[in-house]
């Protein structure tokens, strides 16, 4: 948070007991949450546990099943132009006729009706963005030609288009490696500072992005637990989560999440630079099996 | 003798594909279909490119079926066969387009629907006691003498096509490329699918008028197909694939009236032969740069 600032004390996404079930699954209930405006929220959890769910009711793409939430002030709905939204990267068609600045142009008038015509404001505006995220070398190539992790890039500046108030970020880092990892954490991170934005990051990796977050929604079984990284990221609090034995080791400011029971619905990797995979194997291996089972 | 013979049904094959006695007066005839050939030329150059962006490519062949079957069962009752196949496609893209709101979804709704489609036009078809010229020709189409109010017909089919398509232009290609994104960007997702579907079934009911609906393809798809694979700017692709279009639907009809054959093998060849120019254009292309995007340089980010 940027405590000088003068919007701070504006909620900037606010959910009143809010509940959200898939058929009889509950997925999380009686969540009261408000997000100040230029927060930094992370949205940690294991798979299915409701963390990209979450992110579609800010949207408006998916409704509660009770409860209200209000984003900017007014109830969510699809189309608000203050919210930017990063999707979990998937791969766009191989064969559109569209450039990677066509793609990012989409952000600013791809909502709109009609055909764009060449406009020198908007050209300049995607120039801009696609230095932002270090695209330019690759504006006029065809987007299907591009890799995962350039496409992810296109997305953020995709999402950053509109100078949205709320940037949604849906596993944004997923598929790249460390340096992008950290320098899109970074372009977010300083988005959030310099425009005093709120960025909600839903992700079950919280080490890339846990120097700039300031507050995190854990959800686990059905459950959860809103707090600091400090507050949250504790073996009796994520025990309590999961209602298992969790332990939780912090080394160098990096969190490491053991799970004590094997089958405990688990994946939250640790994600230590030196060891990046030292502990998701178990635990991402036993939630798959339980997934095939249910 | 026997050389003789086969030079003989030689020079009687090539007679049968390419005559050019008194060419100039069939084409002043013929003008009329010429023309409106052209306009399905435009139609198909402007729907093909969503055809190909959203992938309905078997989406257009089974509305293509269903029109056949609309204009067998208009043929049978005796009302107009062009009405007829307006009615089977359109009515066919909205069931598609209602019952197949995912692509694995609507792929399935067409298998289901095609063949069923098919059975009933040969149904009616067998039932129908008319001239049998009329039965094949809308499989496999035909150079129909098109009348004013036919050409009439198909220029307010293509104006509202384009115009339609225009209209929808971006939020379509968003819809087309990354759903989720566009519908949280207020983008109607259904609604517009659903006005795609018309659209194509509009645009197959008159391109089957003259290729036919078995051969509908090579009017919505190979010249998109090929458009893409030279270019991906938007407006290219769009010029070429329409371009595409006319050569294959104009120079088709040209060389069809100089024999006897249908048109649809000269449109279907001429537009495969594109299709396979620009395919090599492709390759060659990619094979100077191995990433098929120019110079390769050392990427930064800026952080």
């Amino acid at each position: 948070m940027n405590p000088q600032h003068p919007r701070i004390s504006q909620a900037s996404i606010a959910v009143h007991n809010g509940e959200l079930s898939f058929g009889s699954r509950k997925l999380w209930s009686e969540l009261d949450l408000t997000i100040q405006q230029g927060e930094y929220f992370a949205v940690l959890g294991p798979n299915g546990s409701g963390k990209s769910t979450f992110l579609k009711v800010v949207l408006g793409l998916t409704q509660l099943n009770s409860g209200s939430i209000s984003v900017l002030g007014s109830p969510a709905k699809t189309g608000n132009p203050g919210v930017g939204y990063i999707p979990q990267q998937r791969p766009l068609p191989t064969n559109a006729p569209l450039r990677a600045r066509d793609f990012v142009g989409l952000g600013i008038d791809g909502h709109k009706w009609g055909i764009r015509v060449g406009n020198k404001k908007q050209n300049a505006v995607i120039d801009q963005l696609l230095e932002a995220v270090g695209a330019t070398e690759y504006a006029k190539v065809p987007i299907g030609l591009l890799s995962g992790g350039e496409q992810q890039r296109l997305r953020i500046a995709q999402a950053l288009a509109n100078d949205p108030q709320i940037l949604l970020a849906d596993e944004a880092l997923l598929s790249l490696d460390l340096n992008h990892q950290y320098a899109v954490s970074d372009l977010i991170h300083r988005y959030n500072k310099e425009k005093n934005a709120t960025v909600v990051f839903v992700t079950h990796e919280i080490n890339p992005i846990i120097d700039h977050v300031d507050r995190v929604l854990y959800l686990a079984n059905g459950r959860f637990t809103v707090g600091t990284v400090e507050e949250v990221m504790r073996s009796e609090v994520l025990s309590d989560l999961y209602q298992t034995q969790v332990t939780v080791i912090r080394t160098n400011g990096r969190y490491v999440v053991v799970g004590g029971d094997a089958n405990a619905p688990l994946d939250i990797s640790a994600g230590d630079i030196t060891h990046p995979h030292c502990s998701d194997h178990g635990l991402g291996s036993t939630y798959a099996e339980r997934e095939i089972r249910a | 003798m026997i050389h003789l013979i086969v030079a003989l049904t030689a020079s009687e094959f090539w007679s049968k594909i390419f005559v050019f006695d008194r060419y100039g007066e069939l084409v002043q005839l013929l003008s009329q279909s010429i023309l409106a050939g052209a306009v399905l030329g435009v139609i198909g150059g402007f729907v093909g490119m969503f055809v190909m962006m959203r992938d309905h490519a078997f989406a257009v062949h089974g509305i293509a079926e269903m029109s056949f079957a609309g204009a067998a069962l208009f043929l049978l009752l005796g009302f107009d066969v062009v009405t007829g196949s307006l009615v089977g496609s359109i009515a066919s893209a909205i069931l598609i387009g209602l019952l197949g709101v995912k692509r694995s979804e609507s792929n399935s709704v067409i298998g289901a629907l095609m063949p069923f489609g098919l059975g009933l036009g040969i149904l009616f078809l067998s039932m129908y006691e008319g001239r049998a010229n009329n039965k094949f020709s809308l499989l496999t189409g035909q150079i129909v003498s098109v009348d004013d109010s036919q050409l009439l017909e198909m220029i307010i089919g293509a104006v509202i096509v384009v115009a339609a398509l225009t209209l929808v232009w971006r939020p379509l290609t968003f819809a087309s490329l990354d759903p989720e994104v566009a519908r949280a960007k207020g983008v109607p997702l259904r609604a517009l699918s659903l006005l795609f579907m018309v659209i194509l079934g509009i645009a197959v009911a008159l391109s089957v008028q003259v290729v036919g609906s078995l051969l509908v393809l090579a009017l919505l798809i190979t010249p998109s197909a090929a458009a893409l694979q030279v270019t991906s700017s938007p407006l290219k692709a769009l010029i070429f694939s329409v371009l595409f279009a006319e050569i294959s639907m104009v120079g088709g009809m040209l060389l069809a009236l100089a024999g006897s054959l249908p048109i649809s093998p000269y449109v279907t060849t001429i537009s495969f032969i594109i299709y396979v120019l620009c395919r090599i254009v492709a390759g060659v292309r990619g094979r100077h740069s191995a990433s098929g995007r120019g110079e390769t340089q050392p990427q930064k980010i800026a952080a």
